[in-house]
């Protein structure tokens, strides 16, 4: 009887999404409720967990609660402990769940709400959620091994090179990226500025606290920043109502840039407890808790979709980014379906904390999934603003023009009608001076937000409020990753430089820290300069670059999953991941073909440097045509070594398949978990 | 009841697991030591050597 029951619930579960993926994917003309979104990836979801995580856990990774983890095994109390699920869920989406998922899909929007909503789940359940499943189990097995480790000895040495490559790329690109967010999400707003301005004292005070005044009381000094936060809020509109203050808050975009770059350095350099743990601490909670709101907001108010399912950009002449659905939907939008860098948390942290193989699907599997629904509420959070206001915030001057009314005919001419007085009201009603030309999705996301936040709660008095906690939501854990990526990216070279003089490589030796430090601010500070005298808005050339290495990344990722499972000789199951494989290759080659290639110069670095080689010659032009000139040297570098990559890994496969080659798994051994026996009693 | 106080008791014990606010009291008795400024400056030294805490993009 129960058994009938639940199959029946799941036809139910299944007919629902049917029906919402239908009418999301079906309706045009009109505007359809974000509901439809809502309970189409709730059902895409369930379902996926369910059935396709079961059957890759059972079938082809068998899972065995009876082998005891790392955690278990190695367990010292420091990095290896034995942790319950639940709270390595919380860890691993906390990690996870960054900007990506947020900014991507509110650019995507650009093509209408259809596209991005597909990929994000297609993507996440058939191959975001598979790659950080998969990837935490191996490393599980391997006693928590990194993925470069993993490529080194799976692959071999082409692997384990070209993954700390990529990875060393990704985290220069990621990180210039992210701080040109910032800049965008900043420039000429008192407002916005003073409050994550504030946000260094706070996390100062909060490290000196935690120290000396309350040892380790986390959450209670979480709690006590949060609050000073919000009250840093309130203080911005006071600054940005009083001119003379406002003044020294209002910022352009190089001097933003130049003080995220001196950040940057004093963040890595500075000691972990002073800045970057408590500034990491307090964004944790609010990303937690602005995400949880942000879910029930949406239930809650269920708006409309004022974006169309396709816009007329589908053909790759966008304003926000150039480039048509395929392949830039899918590089633009990573994190929310699948990232490369989440295979670095899958085996970083993660597989040192897991108490039973099996609780890997919960952790890998699901929580990339929440991460998956956090990118349909920002589809949802950009798509319910009218598409003229929509394009009027995201669109570079250099697309649409400089002044208000000619950026609004502009975008009115594309048949999103707009105008300078509705653009002018919002801006006011957010408390801005102006909206125009706020690329990098983090505005944009930010105006959609408050529109749900102050519709549920505070109604339009609350608007300019709602929009600044927003912009600081998003900036602060943005530069929670700017500063914790610098010091990643420094130990990473100071561990590479050892090999050339060992005491560079002492992550103490101050020497060694400032000039690591150093190169690496400079490596990400070059790519952000560049995006600030971009005059396209630097997210045209940039986000697809990071888009690239994120997913050339994931490919490594997959190789190197799809090489152990052949060599597990669970080869008929192969296209679990070979698939996603085929298709990241797909996507990320095209893509790079194109920007690379491509006669058009909004799309191809090396048209658009001969663009401006054939045009007036300014003191600007010598360096924007190098600049292009690097981007695609950078782009061709990345792929060619994933392509070795590739090569070398089907080489593997084929000679493990035909026989010529035995196939040496690199697994700990087998040894008998005792949790599981004190379980069975 | 029970049941809601034990979602919010799982919870908070994810919120401490996140926080390090567990890593921490680990540390303590591992170390036989009692919170203080000098135990915690200890611990952050120890979570720095083994972890460099990656956030992604």
């Amino acid at each position: 009887m129960k058994k009938s029951l639940l199959f029946l619930l799941w036809i139910a579960v299944a007919l629902v999404g049917m029906l919402a993926v239908g009418v999301v994917a079906v309706r045009r003309g009109e505007p359809i409720n974000a509901m439809w979104l809502v309970v189409g990836a709730a059902c895409c979801y369930a379902l996926g967990y369910r059935f396709y995580s079961k059957f890759i856990a059972a079938k082809m990774l068998a899972l065995d609660a009876l082998r005891a983890t790392p955690a278990e095994r190695l367990e010292n109390g420091r990095d290896y402990v034995v942790t319950s699920k639940w709270f390595v869920f919380g860890h691993h989406f906390a990690a996870i769940a960054g900007p990506g998922p947020l900014v991507g899909p509110v650019l995507a929007a650009q093509f209408g709400y259809l596209p991005g909503t597909l990929w994000v789940l297609a993507g996440a359940v058939f191959a975001g959620c598979v790659q950080d499943f998969v990837i935490l189990l191996f490393s599980v097995r391997r006693d928590g091994k990194s993925l470069t480790e993993m490529a080194k000895t799976e692959i071999g040495r082409v692997g384990g090179f070209v993954a700390y490559a990529a990875v060393m790329s990704i985290l220069v690109i990621l990180l210039a990226v992210a701080a040109l967010i910032v800049v965008n999400a900043l420039k000429a707003s008192p407002w916005g500025t003073f409050t994550i301005a504030m946000t260094i004292p706070i996390a100062l005070l909060m490290g000196v606290y935690l120290r000396r005044i309350r040892p380790g009381r986390v959450l209670e000094v979480s709690v006590v920043g949060f609050i000073l936060v919000m009250l840093a809020i309130w203080g911005g509109q006071w600054v940005s109502e009083h001119p003379p203050v406002a003044g020294i808050f209002t910022l352009t975009a190089p001097a933003l840039a130049l003080l995220i770059i001196v950040y940057g350095f004093a963040a890595s350099a500075m000691p972990v407890w002073l800045l970057l743990a408590p500034r990491d601490y307090l964004s944790t909670f609010v990303k937690l808790g602005t995400i949880a709101l942000l879910g029930v907001g949406i239930v809650v108010l269920h708006p409309t979709l004022h974006m169309p399912a396709l816009t007329r950009f589908v053909d790759g002449t966008g304003p926000v980014f150039a480039g048509k659905i395929f392949p830039f939907a899918f590089i633009t939008i990573a994190c929310g379906a699948i990232s490369g860098f989440h295979s670095l948390i899958s085996s970083g942290t993660t597989p040192k904390l897991i108490a039973r193989e099996t609780e890997t699907r919960i952790v890998g599997y699901g929580a990339m999934m929440a991460e998956s629904a956090v990118a349909v509420m920002a589809i949802i959070a950009a798509c319910v603003m009218q598409p003229g206001v929509y394009f009027a915030i995201n669109s570079p001057a250099g697309i649409v023009g400089q002044a208000p009314a000619a950026a609004a005919a502009t975008i009115s001419g594309w048949g999103f009608p707009v105008t300078a007085a509705d653009m002018q009201a919002l801006a006011h009603a957010v408390g801005e001076q102006t909206l125009y030309n706020r690329t990098g999705g983090a505005p944009a996301f930010a105006v959609g937000m408050a529109s749900i936040f102050s519709n549920s709660l505070g109604g339009q008095a609350l608007m300019a409020l709602w929009y600044h906690f927003a912009i600081m939501f998003e900036a602060l854990f943005i530069l929670t990753v700017l500063d914790a990526g610098t010091r990643v990216a420094r130990f990473m070279l100071q561990d590479a430089l050892a090999h050339v003089y060992k005491p560079l490589g002492r992550t103490s030796w101050y020497p060694s820290i400032l000039a690591t430090s150093a190169l690496v601010v400079a490596a990400w500070g070059y790519f952000l300069w560049q995006g600030v005298k971009d005059p396209l808005g630097g997210i045209n050339s940039l986000w697809p670059l990071f888009g690239i290495s994120n997913q050339l990344l994931a490919t490594v990722a997959l190789c190197v999953a799809t090489t152990i499972i052949v060599k597990m000789h669970r080869t008929k199951y192969v296209l679990v991941t070979l698939t996603p494989l085929a298709w990241l290759v797909a996507i990320t080659f095209t893509a790079s073909w194109h920007k690379v290639f491509d006669p058009s110069p909004r799309i191809g670095f090396l048209a658009q440097a001969r663009q401006l080689a054939a045009g007036p010659t300014t003191s600007e032009t010598a360096r924007l045509i190098f600049n292009n000139r690097l981007d695609a040297v950078v782009t061709g570098i990345l792929v060619v070594m994933v392509a070795l990559v590739l090569l070398e890994s089907t080489r593997q496969w084929l000679e493990i398949l035909r026989g010529k080659k035995e196939s040496r798994l690199s697994e700990s051994p087998f040894v008998m978990t005792r949790i599981a026996e004190e379980g069975q009693g | 009841m029970n049941r809601l106080r034990k979602i919010l008791w799982t919870l908070l014990a994810a919120l401490r697991e996140i926080f390090d606010e567990a890593a921490y009291q680990r540390f303590l008795q591992r170390a036989s030591l009692a919170s203080s400024p000098q135990a915690y400056a200890e611990f952050l030294r120890e979570q720095e050597r083994i972890s460099t805490r990656p956030r992604c993009c």
